[in-house]
C-alpha cells in the first residue's frame, strides 16, 4: 500500500483513536458494519459536533431518554437530513457573525444516513447542499438495501442479490447505483469510499475530510449480518473480502480527480466474497449459476481495467 | 409609525423585517414569491441583517427552518399550496421540535386540476400539525399577525411554530393602506429570540427529536404539544393586549361585526370577511338582524370565544372556501364540534364557495344568510350546498364543447 497522505497521524492500527466517544449499548445489530464505520467517524469528528440524521437503522441510536452521543444529534426525516444540516450551519454562522456565539461553542456539522435515504429520496437534498457549498461532512452507511425495514431492494442493492422484495431465482435484476460517482459529479470538496474493515484508510479519510471545508462526503460499505445473511462475527472478514475482491474500491475524489487509496494485487475471486453471504446463496445452490457469477466478476474486472 | 400602500405579500415581508428575523430559508412558488424576493432585496441592501438561502424544495425549506430555529435564530419562511403540501411531513415533524418560527402561507387551491388562485384547502390541510394558525383579512392584519405570531410562538408557555395565512391574489397582490409599526416599538414588542432549552452548543450537547419506544412516552409528548397549543389562546390574548398598547390595534381571536344582537350570523375566514361586512349591512338595511363572526385564530381553535360569540343566535351560515372531499366544509364540521352539546346552540347551514378563486359576492352571502334563517324557522338544517350559478355552469359547458369539438376535429382529420 502506498502512503498517499504523509501528514497523517494515522499510520497503523495503534494510532487509531480509542476515546470511545460513542457510547455502547445501542440498539444496533451485533456485527453492524455501519456502526463500526460510524464509531470511528465519530471519534475523529470529535464531540464538538452535531450529527443530523435521516430515517434509517441509526435513527434508533438515540432513543429517549438515552443517547450514545457526547455531542449533539438531530433527527429530521428520511429525505432532508442535508437540509437540516444547512439550517444548523446557517444558524451557527449567523450567531457567530452577530456575536451571539463564541468560537468555542461552534459545532462541526455532520450528516448520517443510510444508503436508502442517500441514493433515493435524499439525493436531491444532498445534491442541493453540494450546490450551495454547504460546509458539512456526510457519512452514508451503505448496507445495500432498506435495512431497517428488513432488507428490501434499494438503488444501491448489488446485481443478483436476493432481498426481501427480490426473492426470485436471479435476485435483484438492477445494478448498484454508483453513489460515489453521483456525488463526485456534483463537484464537492471531497468524496471518499471507506469501510470499517480498513480502519487506517477510514481514519485517514475522515481526518482529511475534517481538515477541509465545504461539502465532504464519505460512503461506507456496511456489511449487514441480518440483511446479507452471515454470522455477526464475520462482519470484518466480509468487509475485508469486499475490498480484496475489488467489489468495494477504496477511492477518493479531491480537486476534481479520483484516486484509489488502497488496492490489493492480485484481487481475490469475487466468488469468495459472495459465497459467504446468504443473499447470494442462490448463485451456488442447488446449482451453480455460472452465468451470473461470471457477469458479476466481469463487472468488477471491467471497473479495475478502466482505472488501473 | 408610518403609512404605506402595500400588497399583502409586501406586508408579510414587512412583518418579518419588523420582527428582525435572522434567517429566511426560501423556495419560490406563486403567489408567495414576492415575499421572499422582497426580503432578499432588503438583505442585499443591508436594510435587514439576515441571511436568505434558497433551498431545493419546500420539504427541505421547512427542515432548514426548524433546524435553524432549534439552533437558536429567529426564522421566517413562506410558501403556498403545493409547496405547503410538499412540506407537510416536516410541518408535523418540526412542530415536535418545539422550536418556534413563523411560516406565512399565501393560500392557493391545490391540484388537480392545478390552478394559481386562492382557496383554503391548502392551509386547512395543515390544521392538525401543531402549528398555531392565524388568518388575516386585510394587509394591515398581515403585518400585525406576523408580529403577534412571533411573540405568541416564542412565549415559553407555547414554543411552537406559527402559520399566518393570507389569501392569494385577494390579499397577496392587492394594495391596501397599511400602518407600519415603528421599528423600535416592533423590536421591543417581539423581543429578543430566546432559544430556551432548545439550542445546539458545544458546551451543551443535546439530542433533539429522538425516537421514543411505546405509546406512553409518545402520548406524553403529543399531549404536551396539544396543551401548549391550547394555552396559546391565552398567550395570544395577552400579546394582543400588549400590541394594542403599542399600536392601538387590538386583535381578538374571533372578530365579530354587528353580531351582538344578531339572529343570523355569517361564519367564514380570511379576506372574504370584508365582503361579508357589506352583506351584513345590506341584510340589516332590509330588516334582517345579521352579523359576522370571523375567527382569526384557527389553531388553537377558539371554542369558548365562538360559543360566546354565537350564543343566542338562531342560525349560522358557514361559508367554507375549502372542500374536504367526501365530507364537506372543514369550518362547518369544526364549528359543529365546538357547538355540540351547547344548550340552545344555533342551527348550522353549510355552504361551499370560493374554490380556486371563484368569486363570492355580496348577493350570494345575503342569500346564504337568508337561507340559514329560513332553515332555523323550519327547525331543520338544510343539506350542505355547493355554491354554483347557472352562468358558471354555462361557461364550463362552453369550454367542454370547445374541447369535444377540437377532439372531434382531430380525430376526423386523421381519417
Amino acid at each position: 500500500m502506498t502512503d498517499s497522505s504523509p501528514e497523517t497521524r494515522f499510520r497503523r492500527m495503534q494510532d487509531l483513536p480509542s476515546t470511545h466517544l460513542l457510547g455502547t449499548g445501542t440498539s444496533m445489530c451485533a456485527g453492524c458494519g455501519g456502526l463500526g464505520a460510524f464509531r470511528e467517524f465519530y471519534e475523529v469528528l470529535g464531540k464538538g459536533s452535531i450529527v443530523v440524521n435521516a430515517a434509517g437503522c441509526m435513527s434508533l441510536l438515540a432513543t429517549y431518554p438515552y443517547t450514545p452521543f457526547r455531542g449533539s444529534w438531530l433527527y429530521t426525516a428520511m429525505a432532508s437530513a442535508p437540509a437540516g444540516a444547512q439550517g444548523v450551519r446557517d444558524a451557527l454562522d449567523i450567531l457567530r457573525a452577530k456575536g451571539r456565539l463564541t468560537p468555542e461553542e461552534d459545532l462541526r456539522v455532520a450528516v448520517l444516513t443510510g444508503d436508502g435515504a442517500a441514493s433515493g429520496m435524499g439525493l436531491s437534498a444532498t445534491s442541493a447542499a453540494i450546490d450551495r457549498g454547504l460546509d458539512f461532512i456526510y457519512l452514508c452507511y451503505d448496507n445495500e438495501g432498506y435495512g431497517n425495514t428488513g432488507q428490501q431492494t434499494s438503488p444501491t442493492t448489488p446485481h443478483g442479490a436476493r432481498t426481501a422484495t427480490d426473492r426470485g431465482p436471479r435476485g435483484n435484476p438492477g445494478l448498484k447505483k454508483d453513489l460515489f460517482a453521483v456525488w463526485a459529479a456534483n463537484r464537492p470538496t471531497y468524496v471518499a469510499t471507506v469501510i470499517a474493515a480498513e480502519p487506517v484508510d477510514l481514519a485517514r479519510k475522515i481526518e482529511k475530510a475534517k481538515s477541509l471545508r465545504g461539502p465532504r462526503l464519505l460512503l461506507a460499505l456496511a456489511p449487514c449480518p441480518p440483511g446479507w445473511g452471515f454470522d455477526p462475527r464475520d462482519s470484518i472478514e466480509i468487509g475485508r473480502l469486499a475490498v480484496r475482491t475489488g467489489v468495494w474500491p477504496l477511492r477518493e475524489y479531491v480537486d476534481g480527480k479520483v484516486v484509489h487509496t488502497k488496492s490489493y494485487h492480485p484481487r481475490r475471486p469475487v466468488e469468495e466474497y459472495l459465497v459467504r453471504q446468504r443473499r447470494f446463496a442462490h448463485l451456488f445452490e442447488p446449482r451453480r449459476d455460472d452465468a451470473t457469477l461470471a457477469e458479476i466478476q466481469r463487472a468488477v474486472d471491467d471497473y479495475w481495467a478502466a482505472v488501473e | 409609525m408610518s403609512r404605506a400602500l402595500l400588497t399583502g405579500n409586501a406586508a408579510a415581508a414587512w412583518g418579518a423585517r419588523l420582527a428582525n428575523v435572522d434567517y429566511v430559508p426560501a423556495f419560490p412558488i406563486t403567489p408567495q414569491t414576492e415575499i421572499i424576493e422582497t426580503l432578499a432585496g432588503w438583505i442585499a441592501k443591508s436594510e435587514l441583517d439576515a441571511r436568505a438561502v434558497i433551498l431545493e424544495s419546500e420539504h427541505s425549506m421547512l427542515t432548514a427552518a426548524g433546524a435553524a430555529a432549534a439552533t437558536g435564530v429567529r426564522v421566517f419562511t413562506a410558501t403556498s399550496s403545493q409547496g405547503l403540501l410538499y412540506a407537510m411531513e416536516m410541518l408535523y415533524a418540526v412542530a415536535g421540535w418545539r422550536a418556534p418560527f413563523v411560516l406565512v402561507n399565501v393560500s392557493r387551491a391545490v391540484a388537480a386540476p392545478i390552478t394559481l388562485e386562492s382557496d383554503h384547502t391548502d392551509v386547512l390541510a395543515a390544521r392538525d400539525c401543531g402549528f398555531l394558525q392565524l388568518h388575516a383579512a386585510t394587509c394591515q392584519e398581515v403585518v400585525d399577525l406576523v408580529l403577534l405570531a412571533y411573540r405568541t410562538a416564542e412565549d415559553p408557555r407555547v414554543r411552537l411554530p406559527a402559520l399566518v395565512n393570507l389569501d392569494g391574489f385577494l390579499l397577496s397582490f392587492t394594495r391596501e393602506p397599511v400602518d407600519l409599526p415603528d421599528a423600535e416599538a416592533a423590536r421591543r414588542f417581539v423581543g429578543e429570540f430566546a432559544p430556551g432549552a432548545v439550542s445546539f452548543r458545544a458546551s451543551r450537547p443535546t439530542s433533539q427529536a429522538v425516537a421514543v419506544l411505546g405509546g406512553g412516552p409518545y402520548s406524553y409528548f403529543r399531549y404536551e404539544m396539544h396543551r401548549a397549543l391550547q394555552g396559546a389562546a391565552e398567550v395570544f390574548a395577552e400579546a394582543s393586549a400588549a400590541f394594542a398598547g403599542v399600536t392601538g390595534r387590538a386583535y381578538d381571536a374571533v372578530e365579530t361585526y354587528r353580531a351582538d344582537d344578531a339572529e343570523v350570523a355569517l361564519f367564514l375566514i380570511g379576506s372574504l370577511s370584508t365582503t361579508a361586512k357589506d352583506a351584513v349591512d345590506r341584510l340589516r338595511a332590509s330588516g334582517v338582524r345579521a352579523g359576522l363572526v370571523r375567527p382569526r385564530l384557527l389553531r388553537p381553535f377558539p371554542r369558548e370565544s365562538l360559543r360566546r360569540a354565537l350564543a343566542g343566535k338562531s342560525a349560522v351560515a358557514v361559508l367554507d372556501q375549502d372542500l374536504s372531499l367526501g365530507m364537506g366544509g372543514v369550518l362547518h364540521s369544526e364549528l359543529a364540534g365546538a357547538l355540540c352539546g351547547v344548550p340552545g346552540a344555533p342551527l348550522l347551514a353549510s355552504f361551499i364557495g370560493g374554490l380556486g378563486g371563484r368569486n363570492v359576492g355580496v348577493g350570494e352571502l345575503v342569500a346564504i344568510a337568508e337561507e340559514a334563517r329560513e332553515a332555523a324557522r323550519r327547525g331543520t338544517a338544510p343539506e350542505p350546498r355547493l355554491l354554483y350559478t347557472e352562468s358558471e355552469l354555462r361557461e364550463v359547458r362552453k369550454l367542454q364543447a370547445i374541447a369535444l369539438g377540437e377532439r372531434h376535429e382531430l380525430e376526423t382529420s386523421h381519417d
